[in-house]
């Protein structure tokens, strides 16, 4: 078997990946759902129907998709300079605490101060709890993916640890949660029914903003010129830590926003289960939308609806909600194949 | 203080670091493997997950506990397999691989989990690896309750540290090894295929650390939870790091670490509510950081790591 560089890869080959990565993922899992005893079309059908079948479900799956939507772009932005951040988890925890610490009673601004002040301490806890493995990185050559996985449980325990002590709310009956953020910084709501709220509307400008940084100016050229070859952008004259530095604050930054969000937006308060692992999907997000800040859009949408679509499916047959992680873990994988096969061919040979 | 030396003097707190420190030797042996040889292994979390799942549920199906330990091994060596076939064969981004075969290996387990139990609400149990004294060894004082009253899993754990040692060390395989995670063209021109071999290193570390999975539900403990593994897979990255690749040192490591937890669970209720149990969960996540920066400037990775190779390209 050997592996050949294409000589040119066609636009129609390129998008045609995400969209093969899917089509095989539903596929593979297809032998799980076959495994539960479910036929296959009728278990996609239910997930379908779970996620776009009513306004309500729409609603959830543009609901789960915010939080999606930042982490997927926080990663994408890490990866485009191949700063691999697997930290997102722990950064959009540390958005969350910031928006609780400054969120619940210590300042009150009128609301279209607070919220985006609310936004701002969030992104820049999630950068700063990112700068820690960067500067390890830059200076100590330290690896970025176990210190920000390693993270990722420190801020889980500083979590637990606040919500249970310093921080807990005393009304709350007795629950592990903190005070809820004061009217004027909450996100509000997009529809009258639903929980649908104007986090939406943040990270859809956040995907527009990146891209806009990403395709315009020059931190962006830089970025991807890093991501494509670090030696040759350090002997063009591009300072390559420095970059890597900024690159690490924007992500952090998008995935602290991400918990503002969840907590300002959805929750109210914060809790240990605020994320179950928006953090790790969102590398499955930013891998289908192949780091494009645009595309992530659409990536997050569509496992936000694998995520909503599989608990009211799994309500309906008998299959575990896992086979939503199970999917989305798969997606992963296959999409690394499709976008490989867009550059290279396989050609086997005795 | 003198609280810790109090605890460090019991035969508990050795013989509680000797059985924390069997998954740790098992994932970090492992990933050094897989290291050695050129592939950074980040399936690492979801394969120990996997181990602990498959060998639980074997012996939940009525099988024998070796049986179990075999199986898990084996599903160990198949995900690793696919680790290997996407980096290895498929010159893939080692990172965004083993990330992604941990989220499919872990979430894949509990999938499997919860089909064969539906509706399992407190997680059954299993007749574990019971301790087995050596005959005469275990009669000294201390140290014979501490190190040679355990299980046989513990025992096969160290037993390991020699055996990988040596087999990197002292044998041609181990040479092709570890010149495949050096100097692939090297290994090439001595008409060794360096896929196969970085194929089967990554094929036996990933069973070595579905092993260390398998250890804590059938030895450790007796029953499979959701997030049993809980960050292990990533502090014995950090421990092939702190162990700069050797065997021995990652022994060491590892009974570092053990030692931690272990006096970490006795210091908590000791320290009653002084400090909050949180810090000293967090302290083997910290020390790993920290091991990683103490080594820094030391640590002396294998030259081809995270390097795909294909055949006749130039370097």
């Amino acid at each position: 078997m050997q592996i050949e560089l294409r000589d040119h890869t066609s636009l129609l080959r390129a998008g045609m990946a995400p969209i093969t990565a899917v089509f095989a993922t539903l596929v593979i899992c297809s032998a799980l759902i076959l495994w539960a005893g479910v036929p296959v079309l009728e278990a996609y059908a239910l997930l379908f129907k779970g996620a776009f079948g009513s306004a309500f479900a729409l609603k959830e799956t543009f609901t789960r998709s915010i939080p999606l939507m930042l982490t997927g772009l926080a990663v994408a932005v890490a990866f485009r300079s191949k700063f691999y951040n697997i930290g997102a988890e722990g950064q959009l925890y540390a958005g969350a605490l910031a928006s609780v610490y400054f969120g619940t009673g210590l300042i009150d601004l009128p609301a279209f101060i607070m919220v985006p002040f609310l936004l701002l301490v969030g992104a820049l806890a999630g950068g700063a709890l990112l700068l820690v493995p960067v500067l390890l990185k830059t200076k100590l050559k330290v690896d970025e993916v176990v210190t920000t996985l390693l993270l990722n449980f420190v801020m889980l325990l500083m979590v637990s640890y606040l919500i249970e002590g310093p921080w807990r709310d005393p009304m709350a009956m007795g629950w592990p949660q903190t005070a809820s953020i004061v009217d004027n910084g909450v996100l509000p709501a997009l529809l009258a029914k639903g929980r649908l709220h104007a986090g939406l509307i943040v990270a859809l400008l956040a995907a527009i903003l990146v891209w806009a940084v990403m395709r315009f100016t020059v931190l962006g050229y830089e970025i991807k010129a890093v991501g494509f070859n670090a030696k040759a952008a350090e002997f063009s004259g591009i300072n390559v830590n420095k970059t890597v530095i900024y690159t690490a604050l924007i992500s952090g930054g998008l995935a602290g926003i991400a918990g503002v969000s969840e907590v300002a937006g959805l929750k109210g308060y914060l809790t240990l289960d605020l994320s179950p692992g928006f953090g790790y999907t969102g590398v499955a997000v930013a891998m289908l939308a192949r780091l494009h800040p645009l595309s992530v859009v659409p990536a997050a949408l569509f496992l936000s609806a694998i995520y909503v679509g599989a608990d009211s499916m799994s309500r309906a047959v008998n299959i575990p909600t896992y086979i939503a992680d199970v999917l989305v873990g798969v997606s992963v994988l296959a999409i690394l194949v499709c976008v490989m096969l867009t550059q290279y061919k396989i050609r086997f040979r005795s | 203080m003198s609280e810790l030396i109090d605890i460090l003097l019991t035969t508990g707190f050795w013989a509680a670091t000797i059985r924390i420190v069997s998954p740790l030797v098992f994932g970090t042996l492992g990933e050094l493997i897989c290291e050695r040889a050129g592939v950074l292994n980040l399936g690492i979390e979801g394969i120990m997950t996997v181990g602990a799942m498959s060998g639980w549920m074997w012996v939940y199906q009525g099988g024998d506990l070796w049986g179990g330990v075999l199986f898990a091994a084996s599903m160990g060596a198949l995900f690793g397999l696919l680790h290997a076939t996407f980096t290895v064969h498929l010159c893939l981004s080692q990172h965004v691989t083993g990330i992604g075969i941990t989220l499919f290996a872990s979430s894949l387990s509990y999938f499997v989990y919860r089909m064969l139990l539906p509706s399992a609400t407190t997680p059954p149990k299993i007749e574990p690896f019971q301790n087995y004294p050596i005959p005469f060894l275990s009669d000294i004082p201390m140290i014979g309750e501490a190190l040679f009253t355990q299980t046989p899993l513990t025992y096969l754990a160290i037993l390991c540290v020699p055996v990988v040692w040596y087999v990197l060390h002292r044998t041609p395989i181990g040479l092709a090894v570890r010149m495949a995670g050096e100097n692939p063209v090297a290994v090439e021109a001595q008409g060794i295929n360096v896929l196969s071999v970085r194929t089967g290193a990554v094929m036996v570390g990933s069973a070595l650390m579905a092993v260390g999975g398998a250890f804590i539900t059938m030895s450790w403990f007796d029953a499979f939870y959701f997030g049993m593994v809980n960050g292990r897979g990533w502090i014995c990255v950090a421990l092939v790091i702190f162990a700069s690749w050797k065997p021995g040192k990652a022994l060491l490591g590892a009974l570092l670490f053990a030692g931690l937890e272990a006096m970490q669970v006795r210091a908590q209720l000791s320290s009653g509510a002084v400090i909050p149990y949180q810090f000293f969960l967090m302290l083997p996540y910290v020390m790993s950081i920290l091991a990683m920066i103490v080594m820094a400037r030391k640590a002396k990775y294998p030259q081809a790591l995270l390097v795909p190779y294909r055949r006749g390209e130039r370097v």
